[in-house]
């Protein structure tokens, strides 16, 4: 098996994640520098993702079991539409909500109808309202994992013998998959930015990401940035640690489609906790489907080169990622593939705050916001393309090494005849994967973009700052078409003649 | 020419095996045991899959046991997996003389030519996922022929076949491989499959015995092995 090009690609992501996170601490110097403010904004960014993630999980428990025992018609559609938050722009989520839940939206209307005060969406309750509406679905897809793993002749034995199959199977199970499951969506809470930079803000709901954000680009103190970044990178690498304590299930995993046949649970309770968790998904797509529609013709120009400049670094981001992973998971050895999961313990902000330290005094920052967030979007999509392709080149190895090894075949011809052909289903999900988180990203661009460079989802914030509510829209349908295009675009690739 | 396994011993997770062994170019040698005897075992320590923890193979005078498996003069079929899905049967036997992504039109003759040979004229362009188990077995044979490697491992490549498809698929291996002057070891459990060979080894319990004609082994069997057939 050829190693260089793994050991020089794990090296690339090592310098590309150390020379930033060396940036980050030789302009820190500590956590001294923290002030009130600062100290407030660790807080509610660790007291945000708890919440968020207690009632993620705690909401994500009913649903999975409803989806585990039940068969009915669309079932399969939503189990996809569960996997959707992946691909979604979280801007785009995040504006459908404000349709739903915003101070004109649907449900402030039924409450004023019924002669209620409005609800606000704006603060921590927004904040944690959209985390929620992310990873709920994550949390099923992973807890599904864990009914699905209970064998289905257990339940045969526990009904045979009156058993609650509560008390018998799931108790023990969820014991084991919960804390994981927490870990996992505490982990993404602390690290999301967009959905503080929109719905967040103020004493009260100001996140650490959100006062990097601010310290770059408001005050200027890139000293204080990097103090931040430091709090926020320690957030990160403790939340990591317990991740890799827990038994974390697969959320990207496939046959998740698959029922067991049980005889307990009452159906109807099943099918509206299954319905209000649809609607709950549903209805704010919807919503910036109806109104992002009429929104196309209002958007001003720029708009369109913006998406052309997201088009681009979605495909840079997708080539580089794609080529790192494969020449990591070709690689054979462990160590590559440890360096790859590396990202998932950073956040953009952080890295683009090092990234930021080191640039500014060479280049001007908002001269390589493109290429910049191309090598970051490529870095933080890394650890899902590693992911998904070791299991699909180890499986390959498994099945047709022995017979490639009597057959001499190596370097570029196993690739090529035994590698490639064997991952290609799974490499175009991952770089269908990789480019549509490229596509919807908002996080190291706000860092780095003036006027000129602007990618779609941060020309749709803009517009939703300008308070253009219906272009922002517009632009948000014309986001969610490019990010489920490019995806279904690569994903339909890969399995284009691969089903031999 | 003769494959020779002098004081073999192999270790793999608590599992010892002993093995000593002289054959001469064209044999057809069965390897007759029990499950978990240790029969793959052996194949596999001459094909290079599995290390020795003591011993040497020779083929003549050359030393082959520290060759990696592409590089010693071993083809193998294995139980299963023995085509790859995603090429189409004749790109899967020309694969024993080019890695080039199209294959010469030499090679594409000559892959021809050895499908015709086991029996599968006409059939390059199919992909292995709609032969039938037999015919998927042919098309790994005719691999086989064209890799041009004098000695020849059958791990129970046909174990998936009914007995007389079985049957017609040693006599096959025999009548084409034979001809082109190879050495073959072939895994069994059955003394019928066994009784096709020139000699049978037995394989018990970690230990496999020198090649004995097969009438002697299987008409006068000694005590495990009696047992194990049943006698």
């Amino acid at each position: 098996m050829a190693r260089r090009p793994g050991s020089i690609a794990a090296l690339f992501v090592l310098s590309l994640i150390a020379v930033p996170i060396g940036a980050v601490i030789w302009t820190a110097g500590g956590i001294a520098g923290l002030n009130a403010a600062d100290w407030a904004a660790f807080r509610f960014t660790v007291w945000q993702a708890l919440v968020s993630a207690a009632l993620s999980v705690g909401l994500a428990i009913p649903v999975a079991r409803a989806l585990a025992r039940r068969r009915f018609r669309g079932r399969s559609a939503l189990i996809t539409l569960l996997g959707a938050p992946f691909v979604l722009p979280v801007i785009v989520a995040v504006m459908g909500l404000l349709a739903i839940f915003g101070r004109s939206g649907l449900v402030n209307t039924v409450i004023g109808v019924l002669g209620l005060p409005p609800m606000t969406i704006y603060g921590p309750q927004g904040v944690i309202l959209a985390h929620v509406f992310f990873n709920l679905p994550l949390a099923v897809r992973m807890l599904l994992h864990g009914w699905l793993a209970i064998p289905a002749e257990r339940f045969r034995v526990a009904a045979q013998l009156g058993q609650p199959v509560g008390r018998l199977l799931e108790k023990s199970m969820l014991r084991r998959t919960v804390p994981g499951v927490l870990a996992v969506v505490f982990l993404v809470c602390t690290t999301s930015f967009a959905v503080a930079l929109i719905l967040g803000g103020g004493p009260r709901a100001t996140t650490l990401e959100l006062a990097i954000y601010q310290a770059v680009r408001f005050d200027f103190d890139l000293g204080g940035a990097a103090t931040l970044a430091l709090v926020q990178l320690g957030i990160c690498v403790l939340a990591m640690a317990a991740l890799l304590l827990t038994d974390v299930p697969d959320a990207l995993g496939a046959g998740l489609d698959r029922t067991v046949d049980r005889w307990d649970g009452s159906t109807v309770r099943d099918a509206a906790v299954l319905g209000l968790a649809a609607m709950f998904l549903l209805l704010p797509l919807l919503a910036i489907l109806q109104s992002g529609l009429t929104g196309l013709e209002r958007m001003p120009v720029s708009v369109y080169a913006a998406a052309g400049r997201s088009i681009l670094v979605a495909l840079a981001s997708m080539t580089l990622c794609m080529g790192l992973a494969i020449a990591i998971v070709t690689h054979g050895r462990t160590w590559p593939r440890i360096v790859a999961t590396l990202p998932l313990s950073l956040t953009a902000l952080v890295l683009g705050t090092g990234l930021f330290i080191v640039v500014f005094p060479m280049l001007r920052p908002s001269s390589v916001a493109l290429p910049v967030t191309a090598l970051m979007n490529a870095l933080f999509a890394l650890p899902f393309a590693v992911r998904i392709l070791s299991a699909a080149r180890d499986d390959a190895e498994a099945q047709f090494g022995r017979l490639a090894d009597g057959l001499a075949l190596k370097g570029w011809a196993r690739m090529r005849l035994l590698i490639l052909p064997r991952i290609r289903r799974p490499l175009g999900f991952a770089a269908g994967l990789a480019a549509a988180l490229s596509m919807g990203d908002l996080g190291v661009i706000t860092l780095f973009a003036s006027g000129g460079q602007e990618t779609l989802p941060l020309a749709m914030f803009r517009l939703m700052a300008a308070y253009q509510t219906e272009a922002a829209a517009g632009a948000a349908v014309l986001l969610v078409a490019l990010s489920l295009g490019v995806f279904w675009l690569f994903d339909r690739g890969g399995r284009v003649g691969a089903g031999t | 020419m003769a494959l020779e396994l002098e004081h073999v011993n192999i270790a793999l997770d608590g599992f010892e095996l002993c093995a000593d062994l002289k054959v001469g170019t064209g044999g057809f040698i069965a390897l007759l045991g029990p499950s978990g005897a240790g029969k793959s075992t052996v194949l596999n320590a001459v094909a290079g899959f599995v290390p020795l923890a003591s011993g040497a193979i020779r083929w003549g005078d050359a030393r082959i046991d520290h060759l990696p498996p592409g590089d010693r003069p071993v083809a193998t079929l294995f139980q299963d997996n023995n085509l790859f899905p995603h090429l189409n049967v004749a790109r899967n036997v020309a694969l024993a003389l080019t890695t080039r992504a199209r294959p010469s039109k030499d090679d594409t003759r000559r892959a021809e030519e050895a499908l015709s040979r086991v029996g599968l004229s006409g059939m390059g362009a199919r992909m292995p996922g709609t032969l039938s188990g037999g015919q998927q077995s042919r098309a790994a044979l005719a691999r086989v022929l064209l890799q041009n490697k004098p000695l020849v491992m059958l791990d129970e490549p046909f174990s998936a076949l009914g007995p007389g498809q079985r049957q017609e698929m040693l006599a096959l291996c025999r009548e084409v491989l034979g001809g082109a002057g190879r050495t073959v070891l072939f895994v069994s459990h059955d003394p019928v499959d066994a009784a096709q060979a020139d000699a049978i080894c037995v394989v018990i319990d970690g230990t496999m015995s020198p090649p004995r004609p097969v009438t002697d082994v299987l008409d006068a069997p000694s005590g495990p092995l009696r047992a194990y057939l049943g006698k």
